[in-house]
């Protein structure tokens, strides 16, 4: 019986330490967003991104809080989460995703590598599937991830009022920045 | 025989671990993506830095110029003659400007008495949600205003310093909701001239603000004020406004009915004469169009 005890903590921390070397983390991570309408761009940062990647399976997770993003215009700001994103009842996006490559990326050399990154974008309540390119350099010892993908708002039931349907872009610019530590 | 056993009995239940932990759904848990709940200023209370005659509990960004025209039209009542009232309007114009996240300012001119008016608004508490936070916000307001109406009256010495008058305002309001704002706000006017001996020179009321939100960008507000020391006799009324906030792009529109004419704290605690009961209102109407004068720094 003791002897199983033992086995089992043994098992755990020797499992527990292997995973911890295999997972990579940010909590400052950059998202920016831009849409380019006829009359406005709108540009917002966000750069107190969570990511987590696990370079084993190659799944890959993002949260973000929309009350973080930060806009040139106040007044922008104000509408982004009072009347588009209603940043109340949805404060925050998730994506829940994989590299689907994965194999092909060796994260104990260094170098820069394609990344495809598939999975899904939960944003204003609402999951849709997103796929894009996106690069992975793996540099002393931190994993740099970066990539850019368009949404479109309407799949994300965020409603614009015909007013304003010059000002905000139809489809927006997304743009990902984040420096991946060691998950200890 | 044992030993390989045990050996590998651990490699077995390592790997196992490993492999589950693996397969793990949420990676985002392992950072404590949602720890430690943090402190949040709650914002957008109202729609603009006016419940619609008063100054509201929200303040204008810094770096921002919010030009307000305000419009109040005649009298409701005088019937078709005069297009209920639309023949007759009075305004004023006024730029407010954001200067630190706690602080504003601003200037007017209202066609009423030819009156210039100024104020500031100051927050000492900002309401917040999380670990030590407070539930309301406490601000502080104060202004002057100047009549610069010709002086016909003769049978007086005329003091430049009879055409000023003042106010003191503190703004104690909670965002109870989202879409439920209530505010109080105990005010104090003062004026160099009174009419009569029996107008008290310092005016004491207490005002009540509310925004209700019927969507993401119409309100309805309300706005009323309790005077306690008037002059009895004077045939003035206790300011109340009802109306409709209404946003489009970069302007909030306030529509409302109001039994008062100024639009200044002076004016509307101190003038008003229309009453409600007998259809003696206004309609009125407030824009607010603002501009970015200074971009954030990124």
């Amino acid at each position: 019986m003791k002897k199983t005890l033992l086995l089992l903590t043994i098992s755990f921390v020797l499992g527990s330490t292997l995973i911890a070397q295999e997972k990579y983390f940010t909590k400052s991570g950059k998202i920016n967003f831009t849409s380019k309408a006829s009359l406005e761009n709108i540009e917002a940062l966000n750069k107190s991104v969570t990511a987590v990647l696990d370079t084993k399976s190659g799944n890959l997770q993002f949260a973000v809080l929309m009350k973080g993003f930060e806009f040139e215009k106040a007044l922008m700001q104000e509408h982004f989460n009072e009347n588009y994103l209603e940043s109340h009842k949805y404060p925050k996006a998730e994506f829940k995703g994989a590299v689907v490559n994965n194999g092909e990326i060796n994260y104990a050399k260094d170098g820069t590598y394609k990344a495809n990154v598939k999975g899904q974008l939960t944003i204003h309540g609402q999951t849709k599937p997103v796929e894009t390119e996106g690069k992975i350099q793996v540099k002393n010892g931190k994993i740099l991830a970066d990539a850019v993908f368009g949404i479109a708002l309407a799949d994300y039931n965020v409603e614009i009022p015909k007013l304003v349907k010059d000002n905000i872009a139809k489809i927006v610019n997304i743009e990902v920045d984040c420096t991946l530590d060691p998950l200890k | 025989m044992k030993r390989i056993n045990c050996f590998l009995l651990t490699l077995f239940l390592t790997v196992f671990i490993c492999d589950v932990s693996a397969q793990e759904e949420d990676l985002l848990s392992l950072v404590g993506s949602d720890d430690k709940p943090q402190k949040e200023f709650v914002n957008y209370s109202f729609k603009s830095s006016r419940v619609i005659m008063s100054h509201s509990m929200e303040l204008i960004r810094p770096g921002v110029m919010d030009l307000r025209i305000l419009h109040r039209f005649g009298n409701i009542n005088k019937g078709a003659y005069e297009f209920f009232g639309l023949d007759n309007a009075t305004m004023r114009l006024g730029f407010d400007f954001g200067l630190t996240k706690n602080l504003m300012a601003g200037i007017g001119r209202s066609t009423n008495k030819k009156e210039f008016d100024a104020f500031a608004k100051y927050r000492l508490i900002h309401q917040s949600k999380g670990p030590k936070s407070l539930p309301f916000s406490l601000l502080v307001t104060g202004g002057a205003s100047l009549t610069s109406l010709k002086n016909t009256d003769t049978s007086q010495a005329n003091y430049f310093s009879s055409r000023m008058g003042y106010y003191g305002q503190v703004i104690i309001g909670s965002k109870v909701s989202e879409s439920f704002t209530l505010q109080f706000m105990p005010t104090i006017v003062h004026r160099n001239l009174v009419p009569t001996v029996d107008d008290p020179n310092d005016l004491l009321a207490l005002g009540v603000g509310t925004r209700l939100k019927l969507s993401n960008r119409i309100s309805l507000n309300v706005d009323y004020y309790y005077r306690f020391n008037q002059n009895p006799n004077d045939g003035t009324q206790n300011p109340l406004s009802i109306g409709f906030d209404i946003e489009t792009g970069g302007h909030v529109f306030q529509l409302h009915f109001t039994n008062a004419v100024g639009m200044n704290e002076k004016v509307f605690l101190l003038e008003t004469t229309n009453k409600w009961g007998k259809g003696d209102i206004q309609f009125g109407f407030n824009i607010s169009r603002s501009f970015q004068i200074k971009k954030k720094k990124k």
